[in-house]
């Protein structure tokens, strides 16, 4: 009785002095708790910072791009230097290779014309000492406008002989000058404007004959390299577009038969199981990877084009194809067997049940899964650069055939330009277009889950 | 006629012939009574349209793969004795011939012959359409009556309309192998001609690089002397430093977000918050690197400017970290499905034992996630040795082995972007040496891909 009664005086005084113990090392476990949600919540916010910082970072650069300085000039479409022919017509009895030379010498000599003598007029109008200074002249309003003025009198000659007051755009220097990108208290050999522009830019900006304009020059255009002020991403649109055709066309039919044969009718093999790490596996295989594979086999064996939206194509299907095969299984396997077993049930074959019952039922997921992957497409870079895409192409492609290049390539053939001042926030521009593209296909993807997902 | 007509006819002819099959097979069973018969109508029709279209494709394909060189063949062959070229110089031969007859400008004037060759080929390949849409036409037609005569309630329409399926999603599945397969066999190839040039041992243990420019002219014996120095090492720890800097700020951040909304947030802000980090995974890689380069290069460059450390703008630093923020939803989101796999029953046994909430996930649910875990950054390691774009821009391409961060490096990736998009001979080492470099890191990230998959999924079936 008594080593009873010794054990429990025993047993309790080890309890108080444990109890003693943990009372005493609370308030340290419970700081420790603290710092670790503490911690916690201090990554959230960093990560959600790093968010925010991007995007304000990209924007604040990007969106005064949207507006670029153009000047008022009243362009008077001279007959004198405007000597142009009949449009030619293809005739009934004309083949279509003589209608095309003939097209061609018209165009050529429409190309001749001085349509800079128009401008140069125009603006001699607004700066009275601009004879005087001819060289600075011929700088003011950017080489481009000369071609839109010539595509205007193309495609409208009756304009010749009338006036019309047009805004065109200024050189990408005085664009710099007057947003205030350079450090106007550069001494004049440093600038890239002379003294007599930035005086002339100054004061037609404050009459308001310079103006800052939204531009759609930005849209309207392809890239150009002599005419900096007016390059833009009509090109590179063009040619991430038929790459996103090419992508939708091959890469999602063909990841969603893989994915039905692989989770509906595949046996369940080695071979079946082979397949399935090689897909995991292409799914993270590294992008520029992909580009080697263009590289080599489409460019180098099969003798596709280079620099082509049809080979970039190409291997960005490849490349999105484990994705929208991966996203097609799960959708697959998250419907429940007994839509499967009910069907079957009814005296259904297998495929029966598989188009007939489950395959409509996925489509929401399907969906989901291969606008992601092509939005994925239509960001990446790295292996359009090794097929060649990232040649300067000042044309906007009318097939898939054709050079071109890509919205994501055009970012980077941009933040290499030597102009940095005008290029930096034209860049950022690019980026924002990119971005609002893939946004607004992404969150298709998300509308269309959430209005079509059904919870098992 | 073209391929693409044919292709669009032959779709015609297969909603034709579908209506046939469909019409007949009711017509037999009489009536709307189909139940007589062994398939549904519609099983008919598409039995009838694919025997109508397909072996019309197939002829097509097979034309199309032989029709071209026995056309070349004739008109080699019909060119006069006197100037038949010799047999390497055919195909510039007939290319010039194929360039006239098409009426693109040639160089230099065109001899009589080459222009008789030319209007020849014009002819045979019209013939040759003409022939492929007649052989086509009866095939197809043949194929048509066929099937349509076959129509009865014993045939079985439905097994060969499902056997040709399952042989089309089979086809399907497929591409993905045939994809690796390409992979490996194109990048094998070229870098076994690299090692004509390179000895493997040079290349794998190299501790300079300087590829130089492939000089075109020079005599293939004297490539070797002046070919400059193809050295792996540089790049690969160029690489690896990069990668390593990118793990340091992701794998903390990813990590304590991960937690943060697994185990600690509320339903509402985890659902707001989880997509918003998730954005940062969508953006394109070459947004980051113009991020990189114009804003977090120079802000770190103050920075250390102003602790009087001398930080290049494009450095490993800028591109790591850089980097890091990109893979930070990579890791945050796989180990947050990892964290929430683990089972309740384990923390409630925890905090039960009066364990604290940190004290539950630091000496519980972490340890158990851990394989998971170390899978999900094993796979955001491999993410960071093939990123491209990133480094390109901002890591200063410079190779050198150097382990300190503020410094200009070269990396892998990079090296692959620029040997390839120079003006060097493809079948140089300048610009083979590519794919042997894009071998390397095609076997390192399988091997960590692999090791993490296998992880992961031993993990999965752990807890399930």
């Amino acid at each position: 009785m008594t080593t009873e009664v010794k054990n429990l005086k025993g047993s309790s005084l080890a309890r108080s002095k444990v109890q003693q113990q943990v009372i005493n090392s609370l308030q340290k476990r419970h700081r420790q708790e603290k710092l670790f949600r503490g911690a916690g919540v201090t990554a959230v916010a960093i990560s959600l910072l790093l968010v925010v910082l991007l995007f304000v970072n990209i924007f604040s650069k990007g969106l005064p791009a949207f507006w670029q300085h153009a000047i008022k000039v009243d362009i008077y479409f001279d007959p004198a230097v405007v000597q142009i022919a009949e449009k030619p017509v293809q005739q009934a009895d004309e083949s279509d290779n003589d209608f095309r030379q003939r097209d061609l010498e018209w165009r050529s000599s429409v190309g001749m014309i001085n349509f800079n003598r128009l401008i140069l007029d125009g603006l001699n109008k607004v700066i009275p000492d601009g004879q005087a200074h001819r060289r600075d002249l011929q700088r003011v309003v950017t080489s481009g406008e000369r071609f839109a003025i010539r595509d205007m009198v193309i495609n409208d000659p009756s304009v010749i002989g009338t006036t019309k007051s047009l805004y065109l755009l200024t050189d990408a220097n005085i664009d710099v000058w007057l947003k205030g990108n350079i450090d106007r208290s550069l001494s004049d050999a440093q600038q890239q404007l002379s003294p007599k522009m930035r005086e002339w830019v100054e004061s037609l900006k404050a009459q308001g004959i310079i103006q800052n304009r939204f531009s759609f020059a930005l849209f309207m255009n392809p890239d150009s390299r002599s005419s900096l002020a007016s390059a833009g991403l009509a090109g590179a649109f063009m040619g991430s577009l038929y790459m996103m055709l090419v992508v939708i066309v091959l890469a999602i039919p063909m990841g969603v038969a893989a994915a039905i044969y692989l989770e509906e009718f595949a046996p369940k093999n080695k071979l079946t199981d082979l397949v399935e790490v090689n897909i995991n596996n292409l799914a993270a295989v590294p992008s520029i990877v992909f580009g080697l594979l263009g590289a080599s086999i489409f460019i180098g064996w099969f003798n596709l084009p280079m620099s082509a939206p049809v080979v970039g194509g190409l291997v960005l299907t490849l490349m999105t194809l484990p994705t929208v095969i991966i996203a097609t299984r799960s959708t697959l396997k998250a419907i429940p067997p007994s839509i499967r077993q009910a069907a079957l049930g009814l005296g259904a074959s297998k495929s029966q049940a598989v188009f007939h019952h489950v395959l409509p039922l996925a489509i929401p997921g399907i969906l989901t899964g291969s606008i992601i992957g092509v939005a994925q497409a239509l960001g990446e870079s790295a292996p359009l650069l090794l097929i060649g895409m990232k040649s300067f192409v000042a044309s906007v492609p009318t097939s898939a055939m054709e050079q071109s290049t890509a919205l994501p390539v055009q970012i980077y053939l941009w933040q290499g330009n030597e102009l940095r001042n005008f290029f930096e926030a034209r860049t950022s521009a690019a980026i924002i277009v990119l971005l609002a593209l893939m946004l607004s296909l992404n969150s298709l993807a998300i509308w269309l889950r959430k209005r079509y997902e059904v919870r098992w | 006629m073209n391929n693409l007509s044919l292709i669009l006819m032959l779709l015609v002819l297969m909603a034709i012939a579908y209506q046939f099959g469909m019409t007949r097979s009711r017509s037999i069973a009489g009536g709307n009574n189909s139940s007589s018969m062994h398939s549904r109508p519609h099983h008919y029709g598409m039995m009838v349209g694919l025997w109508a279209v397909l072996p019309p494709l197939a002829v097509m394909l097979v034309w199309n793969w032989l029709a071209p060189s026995v056309i070349d063949g004739m008109v080699i062959a019909s060119i006069p004795a006197e100037f038949k070229p010799e047999l390497e110089q055919a195909a510039i031969v007939m290319r010039r011939i194929s360039n006239l007859a098409a009426n693109f400008g040639i160089v230099a004037e065109a001899a009589d012959w080459e222009l008789n060759a030319a209007s020849y080929l014009t002819g045979l390949k019209q013939q040759s359409a003409l022939m492929l849409t007649a052989l086509m036409f009866v095939v197809a037609s043949l194929g048509l009556l066929l099937s349509f005569r076959k129509i009865q309630p014993s045939l079985r329409a439905r097994h060969q309309v499902e056997r040709v399926t399952m042989g089309l999603l089979l086809l399907c599945s497929t591409v993905a192998i045939l994809t690796t397969v390409g992979i490996v066999l194109s990048m094998v190839g070229e870098t076994l001609k690299f090692f004509t040039f390179v000895k493997p041992s040079e290349f794998f243990f190299g501790t300079t690089w300087n590829p130089r420019f492939s000089t075109a002219g020079v005599a293939d014996g004297s490539l070797t002397g002046s070919q400059g120095s193809f050295g792996l090492l540089p790049l690969l720890s160029g690489t690896m430093l990069v990668a390593l800097i990118a793990m340091i700020v992701a794998i903390p951040l990813g990590l304590m977000v991960a937690i943060y909304l697994a185990e600690y947030a509320p339903s509402k802000v985890r659902n707001t918050v989880k997509p918003v980090i998730e954005i940062l995974a969508g953006i394109p890689t070459i947004v980051y690197g113009f991020f990189a380069l114009v804003t977090v290069g120079p802000f770190l460059s103050d920075i250390g400017a102003s602790m009087g450390l001398t930080i290049r703008a494009t450095s490993a630093l800028t591109a790591g970290v850089v980097m890091g923020i990109m893979i930070v939803p990579f890791i945050s989101s796989l180990s947050d499905d990892i964290l929430t796999q683990v089972p309740k029953t384990l923390r409630d046994g925890s905090l039960g034992l009066g364990a604290t909430k940190s004290e539950t996930i630091r000496k519980v649910v972490l340890p158990a996630a851990l394989p998971g875990i170390v899978g999900a950054v094993l796979l955001a390691v491999s993410r960071a040795i093939g990123e491209t774009m990133i480094v390109v821009l901002a890591a200063g391409n410079s190779p050198s082995v150097t382990a300190n961060p503020f410094e200009a490096v070269s990396t892998v990736t990079v090296t692959i972007v620029n040997q390839l998009t120079g003006d060097n001979d493809f079948a140089s080492p300048q610009s083979l040496v590519a794919f042997a470099l894009g071998l390397t890191l095609f076997v390192i990230t399988l091997l960590l891909n692999v090791v993490a998959l296998v992880i992961v999924r031993k993990y999965r079936e752990q807890y399930e």
